[in-house]
């Protein structure tokens, strides 16, 4: 049984506010591969092609057959506890400073013997258990022992609540929430218990349904915020910043343009404007209070939310030119995650298809609910995913590029989309 | 299965002058240093010139970016015959095969096999960051900064599955303690009892303070060469009768209950000739008190699973009824980094050539030497053992 | 009769001694500022914003400056006749064609401001031009005619931009003239150009007048100008008051942000 997360206390302002150490953060490039799986959620480990052999460790050469060809299977993680111990001492920071801390030795039912961490649910050896992966807060894959079957509060276990970024008792930033998917995340957030949802909004003379709705609720706080002006996401980032547990940034100017279909580059400019240099705005003005209040205390700063699109990874050319600011906003999130690492701040970036607004309403279903993508978002914060690819369009086009991009190029300019 | 080549037996191996360059905690000196010390003290001994070392093994953790190569320039000598062997626990054993074999085949006449390492504040750190890949991608994530967690699961493992107690582990580090306080090369220099074992702090449970080594600095070292050079210098010596290794033995076990001496441990007695009740002393590689147990059993002085009651029915002090680290081991001596893998064998060769004081085991003729080392992420790797027999 | 040189010098020195005043007509630039908004199928005038190069600091150590960004209809601004399609051919129709000396005008200022405080979407007619000549004369040709509401101090005193733009479902609600005035002004005045306190010369509801827009429309097809977003019209007197407003010289430009003055008298 779990203990429940309970809200903690109030912060005192007199005292130091604790830094970040990170877990060893040093993994070879073939043990990447688990990282890789780890932050789409999944538990995969090498599986020999010629004799089926699985592989841990990951490694260059099959140990069975010396076969290079070692693709990523999906794993059950399924298997046998083995031996317990409780870490009472370590000579590394992060977990000294998290001591005790329960380890675990399994051995999978598909071979290897693996170390984990151990949920506080699982008993003592010997025990049925069940192995994932997650990302932990140096934002490489660990493996977890996970009981069989939890119970209800089980995500709230210390341990699991360091591989993510729960909104329980946090404080989130939505930074536009004029638009519907907007909206929908600030609802999210207020229903996954988040203390205080900031929701940003520009240009307040035009109003836009839904949001004297979203205001009303306790928990809600309208604030100005233009992600086109650099005066007006510093000042609300020196007003809330230092509060601020996780940002959302749901800010998106979304038009159907490509080249030849609207003369002149102000449309094309206004969508990198909100897009890609929204985002250079809100990490410069909120990113450094972010990162520097990455371990204070148990509802820590811990994620940076971008909403971005499965057109950032192939142009979707009816809305080309909204697809190339979303690629330029993709390749500065990157730049982002490697920036918020060595603060152990979780970078999660969100690849919807299109999704049911008014900017998508000549494309055909299927469409994404912003309900929808708002609870992908919220789900992904509570398993610390970072990077999500929600609904059937996005998963879909995530299949065919990674198939071969340039297949889905053709496909897509073919009109195949 | 034909054999295309007969294997060689280990005639004609001698071992002398036990050298060992006192331990430090930690010493603001480089591994060159004591490495130094230690080839020194081997000239001094054996009263050769440094040009008459023609061979020469080299094991450390605190070397790098220099291997065995830099340090014959660093210490000035021009070997015919030269190792480098960076396997900590299994380097002393290992070392001593190799020599062996380059002193039969007259690739060198006087090999001279060294470990040494230093111990800044900061070098076990420094040191565990870049220990083996798979250490790096499944051990250190999990936060146990060494490998105390690893041998917790295995003791853990083996508790259960043998049975075994703490209290039975304790036996081993309370005697050991015991005969350390004999050596006056040991750091720990107070009495342990068997409740202060018991009652220490847990590091990881179920190991405890005193089933931990202390990292430290130091060398040990010895000369091989043939008998009859060693008795022309009139150097006390011992002379090999067995030599096994084997590495990732076992490696479908899924934790480890036993090591690769089991694999060979036959073949160790059938080269020496001799059967385990014909051993007077045993130095096992005692990184955790479960790995000496296992070495207890593995070669051969009892069966799998019986360690436990083997040594509640045995005094393992150097006066006891089976001698075990009669040194007092890694664990009351400090683990001097790869010297850890040689303390048995210097320790060996003290107490074959009534070299070892007041901890000597008298009319002692024969020991036996485990190697065990090189941590990955579940496991060591190497493991090894010698069988040496006084000259007289 | 003194020289214009003497005249000028004369002028120079009332100025400085203060029995010439200067009111300041500008709303202050800044990202704040109330931006034009058409519909999202248009193209968009871009708000004013501004981002620094350096404030004495590691990217510029001895020296302040900033760079800014809006289009040429933000803030306080001037309208030029090719703005309008109804403007399109005339000559001289850019701000950088039109004769330098429109730059320099008097003005007559027309009082709507109790109407306009009673009804945002007022439209100033023929009769508020009758009412306003008949206390102050006849407006003389080539004057500015400015329509006083106070619905400038929406935002220069209580920094409501949701009250300044007044938008609602069915639109923008802000006062202006309707066509008739318009006409009057143009065809039987010959005005040099229209200036209001809104955002638009308009009225928020103009596009649903006939034509749409007709400030705009018949302003700018006779080759008049515009003024928007103009203060302190309150600070004016009805008449007698010389406005300096000169567009930046912007290549073929349809208008600019400008600093808009006015001479009125000052103390004694």
């Amino acid at each position: 049984m779990t203990m429940p997360f309970i809200k903690p206390p109030r912060k005192n302002p007199v005292l130091r506010t604790p830094q970040i150490n990170l877990p060893p953060a040093a993994r070879g490039r073939v043990a990447l591969g688990l990282t890789a799986a780890a932050a789409e959620g999944r538990f995969a480990l090498q599986v020999c092609a010629d004799c089926g052999a699985v592989q841990y460790p990951p490694r260059e050469a099959c140990h069975r057959c010396l076969s290079p060809e070692l693709p990523w299977q999906p794993q059950s993680g399924a298997g046998e506890l083995l031996a317990t111990t409780t870490l009472a001492h370590s000579n590394d920071l992060y977990f000294r400073e998290r001591l005790p801390w329960r380890l675990g030795m399994v051995r999978l039912d598909a071979g290897p013997s693996v170390m984990v961490h151990l949920h506080g649910e699982v008993g003592e050896a010997p025990q049925r258990v069940r192995v994932g992966a997650r990302l932990d807060r140096a934002g490489q894959a660990v493996l977890i022992g996970y009981p069989e079957k939890g119970t209800e509060n089980m995500a709230d276990d210390p341990m699991l609540r360091e591989m993510a970024s729960d909104p329980k008792y946090r404080k989130v930033l939505v930074t536009d929430g004029k638009s519907a998917t907007g909206q929908a995340v600030a609802h999210a957030m207020v229903k996954a218990g988040a203390d205080l949802v900031w929701v940003g909004h520009a240009e307040p003379w035009k109003k836009l349904p839904g949001l004297a709705e979203l205001a009303a609720l306790p928990q809600v706080a309208l604030v100005p915020l233009d992600v086109t002006d650099e005066r007006s996401v510093s000042t609300l980032a020196g007003q809330i910043g230092g509060k601020v547990d996780i940002v959302v940034n749901t800010a998106e100017l979304h038009r159907g343009f490509g080249i030849a279909a609207r003369r002149g580059t102000d449309v094309a400019k206004a969508e990198m404007e909100v897009n890609y240099l929204g985002l250079l705005r809100l990490a410069q003005c909120f990113g450094p209070a972010l990162k520097g209040r990455a371990a204070d205390g148990a509802t820590h700063a811990t994620a940076w939310v971008n909403l971005l699109s499965i057109y950032a990874l192939a142009n979707f050319p009816p809305h080309g030119t909204f697809s190339a600011s979303k690629a330029a906003a993709l390749s500065l999130a990157q730049c982002l995650r490697a920036e918020m690492r060595a603060a152990g701040i979780r970078v999660v970036n969100v690849f919807p298809g299109p999704i049911d607004d008014e900017w998508n309403q000549n494309l055909p279903p299927p469409k994404l609910a912003p309900a929808a993508l708002a609870s992908a978002i919220v789900k992904a914060l509570k398993e610390g995913v970072e990077d999500i690819y929600p609904g059937d369009v996005a998963q879909e086009w995530l299949e065919r590029w990674r198939h071969n991009p340039k297949v889905l190029e053709r496909e897509i300019a073919a009109g195949g989309y | 299965m034909t054999a295309y080549i007969r294997r060689r037996g280990y005639e004609g191996v001698a071992l002398a002058v036990p050298v060992t360059v006192p331990y430090e905690r930690y010493s603001i000196r480089g591994a060159h240093w004591f490495l130094g010390q230690a080839v020194r003290g081997l000239l001094a001994g054996s009263g050769l010139a440094k040009e008459q070392i023609d061979g020469l093994t080299v094991s450390s953790f605190s070397l790098a970016p220099d291997t065995a190569v830099g340090v014959t320039q660093h210490l000035g000598l021009s070997p015919r015959w030269l190792d480098h062997i960076p396997t900590g626990g299994a380097s002393g054993v290992m070392a001593l095969r190799r020599a062996a074999r380059a002193v039969q085949c007259g690739d060198a006449e006087v090999v001279a096999c060294v470990a040494a390492d230093t111990n800044h504040v900061d070098s076990f750190r420094q040191t565990l960051g870049a220990f083996s890949d798979f250490a790096r991608d499944a051990s250190y994530p999990y936060g146990a900064g060494g490998p105390n967690s690893m041998f917790a699961f295995i003791t853990a493992s083996y508790m259960r599955t043998y049975g075994a107690q703490r209290e039975d582990f304790g036996r081993i580090a309370v005697a050991q303690r015991a005969n350390a306080l004999c050596n006056p090369n040991a750091l720990f220099k107070k009495p342990l009892t068997l409740d202060e074992y018991m009652t220490a702090r847990p590091i990881s449970d179920p190991i405890h303070l005193f089933d931990c080594v202390m990292p430290c600095a130091g060398a040990e070292a010895f000369l091989v060469m043939a008998p009859e050079r060693a008795r022309d210098l009139g150097l006390p010596h011992v002379l090999l009768r067995g030599a096994i290794e084997r590495h990732n033995a076992y490696a479908d076990d899924p934790v480890m209950l036993r090591g690769g001496w089991r694999m060979d441990c036959a073949d160790l007695y059938a080269q020496a000739g001799f059967a385990p009740q014909d051993i007077d002393l045993l130095q096992t590689y005692d990184d955790y008190p479960v790995i000496a147990m296992m070495q207890i059993e593995d070669l051969g002085f009892c069966d799998k699973g019986e360690g436990p009651a083997f040594v509640r029915g045995h005094d393992l002090t150097h006066a006891g009824d089976f001698p075990h680290n009669t040194s007092g081991g890694q664990l009351s001596c400090g683990q001097a980094g790869a010297a850890g893998g040689f303390l048995g064998m210097t320790e060996t060769l003290r107490q074959l050539t009534g070299q070892a004081g007041e901890r000597g085991v008298a009319g002692s003729r024969t020991g036996l030497v485990g190697g065990f080392g090189m941590v990955t992420y579940d496991r060591c790797l190497c493991t090894g053992a010698v069988i040496l027999e006084t000259s007289e | 009769m003194q020289t214009p040189l003497e005249l000028l010098g004369g002028m120079a020195l009332a100025i400085a001694t203060g029995r010439i005043r200067i009111v300041d007509l500008t709303q202050t630039l800044s990202p704040d500022f109330p931006a034009i908004a058409l519909p999202p199928e248009m193209g968009q005038c871009q708000p004013f914003r501004i981002e620094q190069i350096s404030a004495y600091d590691e990217r510029g150590p001895g020296w302040y400056w900033n760079n800014f960004s809006c289009g040429e209809h933000t803030g306080t601004h001037f309208d030029a006749p090719i703005h309008w399609i109804s403007g399109r051919d005339l000559p001289n129709n850019a701000v950088d064609s039109i004769p330098p000396q429109h730059f320099i005008a008097p003005a007559c200022v027309i009082d709507c401001s109790a109407q306009a405080a009673a009804d945002p979407d007022y439209l100033m007619g023929v009769a508020d031009i009758e009412r306003f000549e008949a206390a102050h004369g006849r407006i003389p040709e080539g004057h500015w005619v400015l329509m006083r509401t106070d619905w400038a101090r929406r935002w220069s005193q209580a920094r409501d931009a949701v009250a300044f733009q007044n938008f609602d479902a069915s639109g923008q609600h802000t006062p202006g003239p309707d066509t008739e005035a318009v006409r009057f002004l143009v065809e039987r005045r010959g005005v040099l150009g229209f200036g209001t306190e809104s955002i638009g010369t308009d009225a928020g509801q103009g596009y649903h007048l006939r034509p749409p827009y007709p400030c705009h429309s018949l302003m700018h097809g006779a080759g008049k100008y515009g003024l928007q977003c103009l203060t302190n019209l309150d600070q004016l007197p009805p008449t007698g008051a010389l406005v300096v407003a000169a567009p930046l010289k912007i290549e073929n430009g349809s208008g600019s942000p400008l600093r808009v003055l006015a001479l009125v008298e000052g103390k004694a």
